[in-house]
């Protein structure tokens, strides 16, 4: 009988270092095997929930439990089972890769030989022989996820993974996680970028201000907004007059490069445009994590 | 016990490819002790400077054993000029300048050191009683005379250098070994990376102090390897071996004041002044430069404050007074005192972070 109850639980938690309060009655459950992630902009209180959640801070109140113990204080028990990455990446001074993960597989009982299995799966057996300083800044991620993974942990916690990173990096990071993710762990993510969690995560809780403003299935979270899709098209393909008459209810814009369409019902005014040979230019944008955001908040995404 | 080894490892390994560490640490005091084993390298041993003028059958058909005893501590230089002898003396670059004239021997002595010319007329004085004795056929006299200079080896500075800039070496190294990794690692989230990891606190630790040890043996290795040149001269006592619980003792100390200093500071560059300001000062209040004999009472009675003094003395009887390890035994008690109370402010003081 496999144990149903959620890898992470986390009830009311609360934390302040002064006022505002950085963490403010924030409570979600984390099931086994699923990527979740904590979205939000910088000073959200995504760090604070994180390392409360790991154990490094004490909540003011509020509890979080992890396979059904407490993480504080420092509980040797859980720490076999968590994976850790930190947002400074985290490494001793003039070793190389390879002596840095096998130092860290060491601290877990993890061989050498075990170790340098995770440089391969990271991309890094190349690198293996040049120091920490040495390395750019994505391939410093790699390891560091690298090693936070060494000794096969359940639970991997990852705080901004792909923060400073060129958009090519973070691309294969991404594929790293998810290949991390599809071997069965569950996989705590915290990331100011939207695009990101809605990319990676299975769930994701949208924090500001220290609250959970909501959480759920990136595409659920956008389907429920229902907000209008926007067909745009190049500027003279078709008057706005002309679109305006394509069907019902539609609000029309053209700013002079493009002329966009909103529409709740996307389908007919597609085919419409076809019928008439107008689909020069065409691209078709839903709703993102991004209209979410607005909707919750009242202000613009700025990370 | 793999996470200790580990992180010793890791720690050594920092350690040995940071040059200026490396620096600091082994050859920056080498390089003390090179200079000033050079230089006063003939201090204690000074012999006087005489002048024989022509032929002084008295010295000259000296035995050679009692040739050799003069030697000791007379510099002899033989020369035919008289006048310029004279004028040597005169002008106090020689201590005096000896003549024979058929019977009579003259001194002409400079009056420059009266301390010096009376060393000269007495040596002389007695030389002449002896050729008398032997001229009178006097062979075996009823009371001879033997010197011999009381602490020979401890008139030499290398004697009293090598354990007190050792000590210094090792107070610098183990205080700022630990002040520095506490820092860095703090700052670099090490500390934190490894709170997350089931290794026990005692291990970091342990891996730290072992490190610290490791070094300070190879600062000794280093340091009486040099001195134990033929151009420097040291000459260790029969348990010259028994610093090494001292030396051990001394590490732990001073890895205490640096903890303390590392968890005080936020930034390596707070904690390098903090150690800087601890053992600069103490190196020369604890005799680890020069002796403190000369210093007053006063001085000599704060130095037993200074954990350096007692790490420093206690080298000092072992390694060249030719004392037992016993003597040792409180220097140790005192310094293990010191670790005691030092590491329980330092983990009164300790963060794993620095929020």
């Amino acid at each position: 009988m496999q144990d149903m109850s959620p890898t992470i639980k986390v009830e009311e938690l609360r934390k302040s270092y002064g006022e505002p309060r950085a963490v403010d009655g924030v409570s979600f459950d984390v099931q086994t095997g699923e990527f979740f992630g904590i979205l939000g902009p910088n000073g959200a209180g995504k760090t604070t929930t994180l390392e409360m959640m790991e154990g490094l801070r004490k909540p003011d109140s509020g509890t979080v439990t992890l396979f059904g113990e407490s993480p504080w204080p420092r509980n040797p028990r859980l720490l076999p089972r968590i994976g850790v990455q930190l947002q400074a990446s985290a490494f001793f001074e003039r070793l190389t890769a390879r002596e840095q993960i096998r130092t860290f597989a060491s601290l877990y009982g993890v061989p050498a030989r075990k170790a340098d299995e995770w440089l391969a799966v990271v991309g890094l057996e190349d690198m293996a022989g040049k120091r920490n300083e040495d390395l750019s800044g994505g391939q410093q991620q790699r390891l560091s996820i690298a090693c936070a993974l060494a000794h096969g942990p359940d639970l991997v916690f990852l705080d901004e993974p792909t923060s400073g990173l060129d958009p090519q990096a973070r691309r294969n990071l991404w594929d790293v996680l998810r290949d991390i993710s599809a071997q069965g762990r569950t996989v705590v993510l915290t990331t100011h970028y939207l695009d990101e969690a809605e990319s990676l995560c299975d769930r994701v809780a949208i924090m500001d201000h220290g609250r959970i403003l909501q959480s759920g299935p990136p595409a659920t979270l956008v389907r429920d907004l229902d907000a209008p899709t926007r067909i745009s098209v190049e500027t003279g393909t078709i008057t706005a007059e002309a679109a305006r008459g394509l069907a019902d209810g539609l609000e029309v814009s053209d700013d002079g490069v493009s002329l966009t369409i909103a529409t709740r019902t996307p389908a007919p005014v597609l085919s419409a445009l076809a019928e008439r040979d107008a689909l020069r230019g065409l691209s078709v944008r839903g709703a993102t994590l991004e209209d979410v955001f607005l909707h919750l908040t009242g202000r613009e995404y700025r990370a | 016990m793999t996470g200790f080894v580990s992180l010793s490892t890791a720690m050594a390994r920092g350690f040995f490819r940071d040059r200026t560490a490396l620096f600091f640490t082994i050859l920056f005091p080498l390089m003390f002790l090179v200079l000033f084993g050079g230089l006063f390298k003939d201090a204690g041993a000074s012999k006087t400077d005489i002048l024989q003028i022509g032929a002084v059958p008295v010295v000259d058909q000296l035995p050679a054993e009692a040739a050799a005893g003069l030697d000791q501590v007379l510099s002899v230089t033989r020369t035919a000029d008289r006048a310029a002898a004279l004028d040597e003396v005169r002008r106090g670059d020689k201590a005096a300048a000896i003549e024979q004239v058929g019977g009579e021997l003259i001194v002409h002595y400079s009056a420059a050191d009266a301390v010096k010319s009376a060393t000269v007329r007495g040596i002389v004085e007695s030389l002449v009683q002896q050729s008398n004795l032997a001229a009178a056929g006097v062979t075996t006299p009823a009371v001879t005379m033997r010197s011999q200079p009381v602490e020979d080896q401890s008139l030499k500075a290398i004697q009293y250098m090598t354990p007190g800039l050792l000590g210094w070496a090792i107070a610098t190294g183990a205080t700022f070994g630990a002040a520095l990794t506490l820092v860095t690692w703090r700052q670099k989230k090490i500390l934190r990376r490894l709170r997350l990891s089931p290794v026990p606190v005692a291990s970091i630790i342990g891996a730290r102090v072992s490190v610290s040890i490791a070094i300070a043996a190879a600062q000794c290795a280093m340091f009486i390897g040099v001195a134990l040149l033929p151009y420097f001269g040291l000459k260790l006592s029969d348990q010259w071996w028994a610093f090494i619980p001292v030396m051990i003792a001394g590490t732990l100390a001073f890895l205490s004041i640096g903890l303390v200093a590392g968890a005080a500071s936020k930034t390596p560059e707070a904690a390098s002044a903090i150690a800087n300001l601890i053992t600069l000062p103490m190196a020369f209040l604890s005799g680890a430069f020069f002796p403190l004999d000369g210093a007053p009472k006063w001085l000599q009675q704060v130095s037993e404050f200074f954990p350096l003094k007692h790490l420093v003395s206690s080298m000092q009887d072992v390694m060249v007074r030719g004392e037992s390890f016993a003597v040792t035994l409180p220097d140790i008690g005192i310094l293990l005192g010191f670790t005691v109370v030092l590491a329980a402010v330092a983990a009164f003081l300790f963060r794993w972070d620095d929020a």
